[in-house]
């Protein structure tokens, strides 16, 4: 290696973990590299649902997610382009009493852990959202839930980043990692190096590949979720609505379509990573079925687009932010369970320690989960 | 659960019904699915009942072609499941679609996809005003229902159902204003030689435009249309001559029509969204209609047991169609080893020669019916070239400008092709644009397929149904 590499920082995977903390590493004058075997956000940060919501973050993350929400109600002022984020009342639904009990559970974790869910009867639901069906048994309510318009991200990091001087390599594919004296050699596809100080793996559910590149055996789970949209409508729903066993994300958009999710799944053909993936008919059926259950008029809509978005989850469904084990200079940032939310505030914790700066909260260390 | 069937065909047109009477014949268990009322697809389409019934006026031949065709399916082994829209289609065969009755499911050991394809028009002002249509819809308007889409219609495009909607106008009734022709005299001639395969089909063209002449229809070769005036309805059509690459002549004072319709087409697309879904290889050919499959000689694609035929596999017309879908047809029993080799082979040369035929005829008529190259170029900026999201081309050039290198991000930036014609009015117009900045259509690539295959009520989906019934997946951790 170069005395001198040419890069202070590679990040390799550009979604919205890797594109925030490359933003703010070139905004405090490092020298960046963002490689992405596509374009930015194509994947994961792209393609789900982009919902932001407190009932369905894991507790621990709250106070994580509650400043997310709040970078990504700001994205206009910080990042220079409106994701098209809205501000909606979320409602989190039980039918039955096995989610009544659920509800119960994961609303008081949460709202010991700062976010302000309260638990409403059906009338109250129904005043909230009066698109409700019949059945419902009780209701968490959170008025601090929303959606970001997820396609829209690539492009407004794309700009972000190229205004804040950060090297943008899209479809460059990283194929290994060596270390070197004084920093890291990246491989790349098309036979090329790119040599960088220091390296953040942010590849989502490829982490745990770009992992065992430098020999660490970090497991990740690859979630295959199932998205639906349907043709613009009428007003018919006003709110982010879920049902209390998770099962179910409603919202519609401003242009009036509904996107339908929920993490019902899709199927790998072998590991989803490498092999794809392809959509189970019947739980694209089951999950439209909630949908309806939920909000009937939603009955009289066409679907338009099924799609799969992988999401990343460890053993503990909980986020590995923090040093790779064993490397000073490696980094790793990704699997956040639920974890559009909170991205963009981790994305930025992740640059503060790279900066070496005092964290605001502390990072979730892969250690716990790695191997050798 | 599924029907385990051998076969399943998608569209019952001319090459899928071909390929299904094939197939059956030689022992498979098929299936053909179609979303239209009757088997025929669009040459083919069934007339109105009533005119059927009353034999209110002479049948064209294809209604002829079609009646025998509809009466050879009845007669076969083939089950024809009409009124079927497939929505979902897996590898492995796992075929999903929604009838009359509801759900149905296949697996099939073989498809043929025989989709056909879809009508291009190339945006101009005021091409979304009510009162423009397809040339190729106007067609099935007058083929289905007998009816026409205007009492002044101005006919428009290129191609030869530009003399068939004319005098089909003519016919009912409603003599056209005009009809104006891009190409001009000389590509007609040009074409020539390749028509002279088929003597039959260029004496019915010259049937039409003897028809137009008796009713006193002007006929504008080289003429495009440059814009459509009138805010909830067509008022008038103001048309001026082009040079051959589709340029208006500025040096030439437009012309106007007063007209309440406008039928317009530039050409047919190759339906691909199901070798798309399936992951099939594909190329760009411009002559052949855009992005077709990647087939061999037997009609195979790269997909083991997966077939196409027809227009929807590169435009070639109705009778080339017929013998592509046969040889599909062949082709797949041999794959599911109810043909031998041998009389694979012995039956399939004889085809073979007659497609070669067809082709030079039907890829003639594609070619005089293509976009011309610099059409794309004279869109306006304010044009919308997206109906269903309202995108313009401006839009679209800025969302360029700022990096969208590939369609698909295209798509995600500027909600281009979002809508409910799932892309399939504003792919081609798109990546054509997109296709000057980053060095040709290859490169641009295409929207990537997904289910289903048509927008599908969520009523048919969901079906009756109580909580109890929804198939619950586990929770979603705590």
């Amino acid at each position: 290696m170069s005395a001198c590499p040419a890069y202070d920082c590679a990040v390799v995977g550009g979604g919205v973990m890797g594109c925030t903390t490359a933003l703010w590493l070139a905004r405090a004058g490092m020298r960046v590299v963002l490689l992405d075997r596509g374009s930015l956000c194509r994947e994961a940060s792209g393609v789900n649902a982009g919902t932001l919501t407190m009932q369905m973050t894991r507790a621990a993350l709250i106070p994580y997610a509650m400043r997310g929400w709040e970078l990504w109600r700001t994205t206009a002022d910080w990042l220079g382009m409106d994701v098209g984020t809205r501000v909606l009342d979320g409602l989190s639904v039980a039918y039955t009493e096995a989610e009544v009990g659920m509800l119960e559970a994961r609303a008081s974790s949460r709202r010991a852990a700062g976010a302000p869910v309260e638990l409403v009867d059906a009338a109250r639901a129904r005043d909230i959202e009066p698109g409700l069906g019949d059945g419902v048994r009780l209701a968490g309510f959170c008025p601090v839930d929303g959606f970001v318009v997820a396609y829209l991200t690539g492009r407004a990091y794309r700009g972000a980043l190229l205004a804040a001087g950060a090297t943008l390599q899209e479809g460059r594919a990283v194929t290994g990692i060596d270390p070197v004296d004084g920093g890291f050699a990246l491989g790349t596809a098309d036979g090329g190096r790119v040599e960088a100080r220091r390296v953040v793996l942010a590849g989502g559910v490829w982490i745990q590949e770009m992992a065992s590149w430098l020999g660490v055996r970090l497991p990740i789970q690859c979630l295959v979720n199932q998205l639906v949209v349907t043709e613009r409508l009428p007003p018919v729903m006003r709110t982010i609505l879920g049902v209390a066993n998770g099962k179910l994300s409603l919202k519609q958009f401003d242009n009036g379509t509904v996107l339908v999710g929920g993490g019902w799944q899709g199927i790998g053909r072998g590991d989803p990573r490498d092999g794809g993936a392809e959509i189970v008919p019947e739980n694209v059926i089951g999950n439209l079925q909630l949908a309806v259950h939920a909000v009937p008029r939603l009955r009289d809509a066409r679907v338009l687009r099924v799609w799969l978005g992988y999401e990343a989850e460890t053993a503990d469904a909980m986020p590995v932010v923090g040093r790779l084990p064993g490397f000073d200079d490696a980094w790793v940032i990704g699997s956040v369970h639920s974890g559009y939310t909170s991205g963009p505030y981790i994305g930025r914790l992740l640059a503060d320690a790279i900066l070496e700066r005092e964290l605001e909260r502390p990072l979730f260390d892969p250690g716990r989960l790695a191997g050798r | 659960m599924p029907d385990a069937i051998d076969l399943l065909v998608l569209g019952a047109g001319p090459a899928g019904a071909a390929a299904a009477l094939a197939a059956a014949e030689h022992g498979a268990r098929t299936v053909m699915v179609d979303e239209a009322l009757a088997p025929g697809g669009q040459v083919y389409r069934a007339p109105p009942m009533d005119h059927r019934q009353l034999g209110q006026r002479a049948l064209e031949p294809e209604h002829r072609d079609g009646e025998a065709l509809r009466r050879r399916l009845q007669c076969s082994g083939v089950e024809v499941a009409t009124r079927h829209r497939v929505w979902s289609l897996l590898p492995g065969f796992r075929v999903h679609a929604i009838g009359p009755a509801g759900h149905r499911a296949w697996v099939a050991r073989a498809v043929v996809l025989a989709t056909g394809t879809t009508e291009r028009v190339v945006p101009f002002p005021g091409w979304t005003t009510p009162g423009v249509i397809g040339l190729a819809a106007a067609t099935i308007l007058l083929k289905s229902q007998g009816a026409v889409p205007g009492e002044r219609v101005v006919v428009a495009g290129c191609g030869p159902l530009l003399a068939a909607v004319g005098a089909g106008l003519v016919k009912a009734g409603r003599a056209p204003v005009a009809v104006v022709d891009l190409a001009g005299r000389g590509e007609w001639l040009r074409a020539l030689p390749a028509m002279a395969a088929r003597p039959d089909l260029v004496r019915r063209g010259l049937g039409w435009l003897a028809a137009l002449r008796r009713a006193g229809v002007p006929l504008l070769s080289g003429h495009g249309v440059v814009a459509v005036e009138g805010d909830t309805r067509v008022t008038a059509v103001r048309i001026a001559p082009v040079a051959s690459d589709g340029t208006p002549r500025a040096e030439r004072v437009a012309r106007r029509l007063e007209a309440d319709a406008l039928v317009i087409g530039h050409g047919l697309v190759p339906a691909t969204e199901a070798t798309r879904l399936l992951e099939a290889d594909h190329r760009f050919v411009a002559d052949a209609g855009g992005w077709i499959p990647v087939l061999d000689d037997d009609c195979a694609t790269s997909v083991a047991g997966l077939f196409a035929a027809g227009d929807g596999s590169g435009l070639a017309g109705a009778a080339a169609a017929r013998l592509q879908g046969e040889i599909a047809g062949l082709a797949a029993a041999r794959h599911l080893g109810q043909l031998d080799e041998g009389r694979y082979q012995h039956t399939v040369a004889p085809l073979r020669q007659g497609l070669a035929r067809a082709r030079r005829f039907g890829q003639a008529m594609a070619r005089l019916t293509a976009p011309r190259p610099a059409m794309v170029g004279t869109i306006a900026a304010d044009t919308v070239v997206c109906r269903c999201e309202d995108v313009t081309r401006a839009e679209i050039e800025t969302a360029i400008a700022s990096g969208a290198r590939e369609m698909n991000q295209l798509k995600a930036w500027t909600r281009c092709g979002m809508g409910p014609c799932q892309g399939r009015m504003c792919a081609e117009t798109a990546a054509s644009l997109l296709a000057r900045h980053v060095g040709g259509r290859e490169a641009a690539g295409q929207w990537t397929a997904r289910a289903p295959l048509r927008p599908l009520p969520l009523a048919d989906m969901v079906g009756e149904f109580g909580y109890d019934d929804i198939p619950m997946p586990e929770p979603a951790p705590p």
